[in-house]
């Protein structure tokens, strides 16, 4: 997924005041207060429901778009899992479970997926859902005319890449409808994630006959027909998305919650205070600098859990002082104390990173030789590994390290360029610029040294990180390019046994990490605040969460 | 006065005119455009991107593309908010807006002027240096610390506010309550402001020779103050509510994002760092015929105010 948005908070003033207020209102103000974990919830039973039946969560920026297959922001994913129903869905823990398919099987080349539909599977107007629904949604994805910028995301699919691009009509894709409730999907390679993948909203199906009615305004309210277990009830732009139960669902029984209320808060400081105020069930995100706060006063509200993100910093592998220099980039890797900057600086529980691929389930995690030692250790090594790039205390290195505009990355940048003065004597000049002009520059791969890189897995496989660093892949900044990993990877995604590719996935990190063309830092967490009254929340490492799967407790 | 409109209204189509090519080029002058992501776009996608929204073609051609939808009333599609025009954000952001900035500087306009005015009357005595003094303490203390310690209070520990949004409810069955806290922040620094400018004229107006005969005739300090200070002490006051009443009116970023309102100043800032061509022009352009309209009505009421401005 796109890096989120949410995260830069181009909004200095607030942080100063969060700072302010954090500073004069910590002191035992709270003391008064009845804190929900004092609130007896759910009544005698514990599971009793309330009588409203209403769920209201933050949910950071303003959805873009409610179109499927135009959305590409995480706030509009959150609301689309809601609206519809894909092949294959999300238990609350984030395994996969059948959602509109009710069955599969998997051909022996492990490239034809046939998926047998729900039978009662149903569109909001009552019209049944059918196969050709997903065929002509998955058309429609892959379609430019769609002008979907998340398209490439259907690649493994046949033909997928020549429809995007438009060398082959959009009829070509490997997708078909055999009868009503059958779907078969053709790959040009085994992907043993296709089924992850199938969660996401660009393979959501689309109810063709008010596409073609409404056309490019089909996602508003009132002309919107979804398949899942709610409809789109209202939009008021920056203020609310009300959904609303589709009783033609086919789930529609086990369904508690009547109506989910979406509210845009692209402040976080904001959210919580709106949450604190009993305003939101949920949060989509938790201020770093509150979390301790948090942590002592409402610790079973705050969920923090592993993210399928990590949090590094690429080398410019093209230009000196880094090309072609691994002793050098392997010295500043090891002489930052990430004990620190994830205890100190960040502080909201991220798990200090040595690789690049983050705990993906079902992958073993790389992690370089240094990693078990002690910080001496590399600080030891890293000496070492500077001199030997030809660095000394009267000629130092001097490099600029390039973030984008926001408060966090800003406090992480300082701290690493102080680490790496004190153990080596680098001179850093630490700038940043505003995300887009940040991205403009980065992409260049000229007029860059060091660089942040994070990056939100879009599936559940390590395939979605270790792709960027093949050599000609278009995110590759870093502008890595070593064969062995290449063919490593190449091999992979031509390998049908899962631990097969597994293994050579982990052996292509391996390879990575001893060329350290980017210095990884830490794996994400998701980070959310859940009243006590919500149940059947879970975190999962996605932070994928359905509403039809919790309940509000009595409270 | 219909030809003063006329004159009026023709000398601010130039003004319009370079305020929109100098927000239209300088957008374009930007690194970075609307579909820049992370994730690199196929090129065919690409393509079709910048064809629907005209990004293919030579800049002055969508300079003028732009003016001759403008002139049609059409603000274009949206780039970020991909389901909507920027006529329909416009359209549903300004009466929030509207409605909170009007409401502000209701309040402000009244406020400002009793304490400005009482401050003046009991020059440098106590009931002077505590007004100002706590004027000076509204346009010091900053919104975005005042609204979130106002919530904090309000809303989180005493429960009687809420903390954000709109609310579904109407204004008058409830509504209300949202624009409180938004209203009494936005209003408090022009309170501060509207009271330090009443003050100062009001203390120049009431040492001019006019008011001195009043005094000596024996009229009421109220009657003086009502019926011959008031109006020539308010004129400095006024040429500022003119682009401050615009400014208000067409939303506050910060109380905006703090209160989770859905008015248009947000859209201003997230517009600008999404390149968000349509959206930024569209309320610049919007903003400024505000501007010029209130410029106009500040001199109807400069004219009310003051005869001789009327030549």
């Amino acid at each position: 997924m796109t890096q989120l948005v949410a995260e830069w908070r181009w909004w200095l003033p607030a942080l100063t005041a969060a700072a302010l207020l954090a500073a004069c209102s910590r002191p035992g103000d709270e003391a008064s207060l009845p804190t929900p974990q004092t609130v007896q919830v759910g009544g005698a039973s514990g599971q009793e429901l309330a009588a409203e039946q209403i769920l209201r969560k933050g949910n950071g920026a303003e959805p873009e778009s409610l179109d499927p297959h135009r959305a590409e922001g995480v706030t509009s994913s959150n609301v689309l899992r809601d609206l519809f129903e894909s092949l294959v869905t999300e238990a609350p823990d984030g395994t996969l479970i059948p959602g509109a398919a009710e069955s599969w099987t998997i051909s022996e080349d492990g490239r034809v997926y046939t998926f047998k539909l729900q039978p009662r599977g149903r569109w909001s107007n009552g019209d049944p859902v059918v196969a050709e629904d997903f065929a002509f949604g998955l058309r429609r994805s892959a379609d430019p005319a769609t002008l979907s910028e998340y398209s490439a995301i259907l690649y493994p699919i046949d033909n997928a890449y020549e429809v995007v691009n438009g060398s082959l009509p959009v009829d070509r894709l490997g997708v078909r409808a055999i009868d009503e409730r059958t779907l078969e999907i053709r790959l040009h390679s085994p992907t043993p994630y296709l089924l992850g993948l199938l969660t996401h909203s660009s393979t959501y199906p689309v109810h063709r006959p008010s596409v073609v009615k409404f056309g490019d305004k089909f996602a508003r309210p009132g002309n919107l027909v979804s398949n899942g277990a709610y409809g789109l009830q209202a939009w008021v732009v920056q203020s609310y998305i009300q959904l609303v139960r589709n009783t033609h669902y086919w789930d529609n029984d086990q369904t508690v919650i009547n109506e989910v209320w979406y509210y845009p808060v692209e402040n976080a400081e904001s959210e919580l205070r709106r949450y604190r105020a009993n305003e939101f069930d949920m949060t989509s995100t938790v201020p770093n600098r509150q979390i301790p706060w948090l942590r002592k006063n409402l610790p079973a509200e705050l969920h923090i859990a592993p993210y399928l993100g990590s949090y590094s910093y690429g080398f410019n592998t093209t230009q000196p002082p880094f090309k072609d220099n691994i002793p050098l980039r392997k010295a500043l890797a090891m002489a930052l104390d990430r004990d620190i900057l994830v205890g100190k600086i960040t502080g909201a529980g991220e798990i200090a990173a040595y690789s690049w691929v983050p705990p993906v389930t079902g992958y073993q995690n790389q992690q370089p030789v240094w990693a078990t030692w002690t910080q001496e250790q590399r600080n030891a090594e890293a000496r070492r590994l500077y001199a030997q790039a030809g660095y000394s205390a009267e000629q130092p290195l001097r490099m600029q390290l390039l973030h984008n505009t926001e408060i966090n990355h800003r406090r992480l940048a300082v701290a690493m360029a102080a680490m790496w003065r004190d153990v080596l004597g680098v001179e850093t000049e630490i700038l940043n610029q505003e995300w887009q002009v940040f991205l403009q520059t980065r992409r260049t791969r000229i007029d860059t040294q060091v660089f942040r890189y994070g990056w939100i897995g879009d599936y559940n496989d390590p395939y979605t990180f270790a792709e960027i660093l093949e050599s000609k892949h278009g995110l590759n900044d870093m502008s890595y390019n070593n064969p062995r990993y290449d063919s490593l990877l190449l091999q992979a995604s031509r390998e049908a046994d899962p631990a097969v590719r597994m293994g050579l996935l982990q052996e292509a990190e391996r390879v990575m990490l001893d060329d350290m063309p980017m210095l990884p830092i830490y794996y994400y967490v998701s980070k959310q605040m859940v009243k006590p009254w919500v149940a059947g929340y879970e975190s999962n490492i996605m932070d994928h969460h359905h509403s039809r799967h919790f309940r509000i407790l009595k409270h | 006065m219909l030809r003063l409109f006329f004159r009026r209204l023709l000398e601010s189509i130039p003004t319009l005119l370079i305020l929109i090519a100098v927000t239209f080029f300088m957008m374009r002058m930007a690194p970075g455009g609307p579909f820049d992501s992370e994730k690199r776009l196929a090129p065919e996608v690409e393509a079709n991107l910048r064809a629907a929204y005209h990004l293919d073609e030579p800049l002055w051609q969508q300079f003028g593309r732009y003016l001759w939808n403008l002139a049609q009333g059409d603000f274009g599609p949206s780039f970020q908010y991909r389901d909507r025009t920027v006529t329909e954000l416009i359209a549903s952001g300004f009466p929030v807006s509207l409605q909170l900035g009007g409401l502000a500087m209701l309040i402000a306009v009244v406020a400002g002027v009793a304490l400005g005015s009482l401050a003046a009357l009991r020059q440098n005595k106590a009931t002077d240096y505590t007004t100002m003094a706590a004027a000076m303490t509204g346009i010091s203390v900053p919104n975005f610390v005042l609204a979130p310690l106002l919530v904090l209070v309000f809303a989180v520990y005493l429960g009687w506010l809420p903390a954000g949004g709109l609310g579904e409810a109407s204004l008058l069955e409830g509504g209300w309550k949202n624009l409180v806290l938004p209203v009494f922040t936005l209003a408090l620094t022009q309170v501060a402001y509207i009271a330090r400018l009443t003050r100062g004229s009001m203390i120049e107006v009431l040492r001019s020779n006019y008011i001195r005969t009043a005094r000596a005739q024996g009229l009421s300090t109220l009657t003086i103050l009502f019926r011959h200070a008031l109006k020539p002490a308010l004129i400095p006051v006024v040429s500022y509510l003119g682009p401050a009443t615009a400014g208000l009116i067409t939303g506050s970023v910060v109380i905006e994002q703090i209160f989770g309102l859905p008015g248009l100043g947000r859209y201003f800032v997230t517009g600008a760092l999404n390149r968000d061509y349509t959206l930024v022009l569209g309320i610049v352009v919007f903003y400024g015929a505000l501007i010029i309209l209130f410029n106009f009505l500040v001199d109807l009421i400069y004219g009310w105010l003051d005869p001789r401005s009327r030549e």
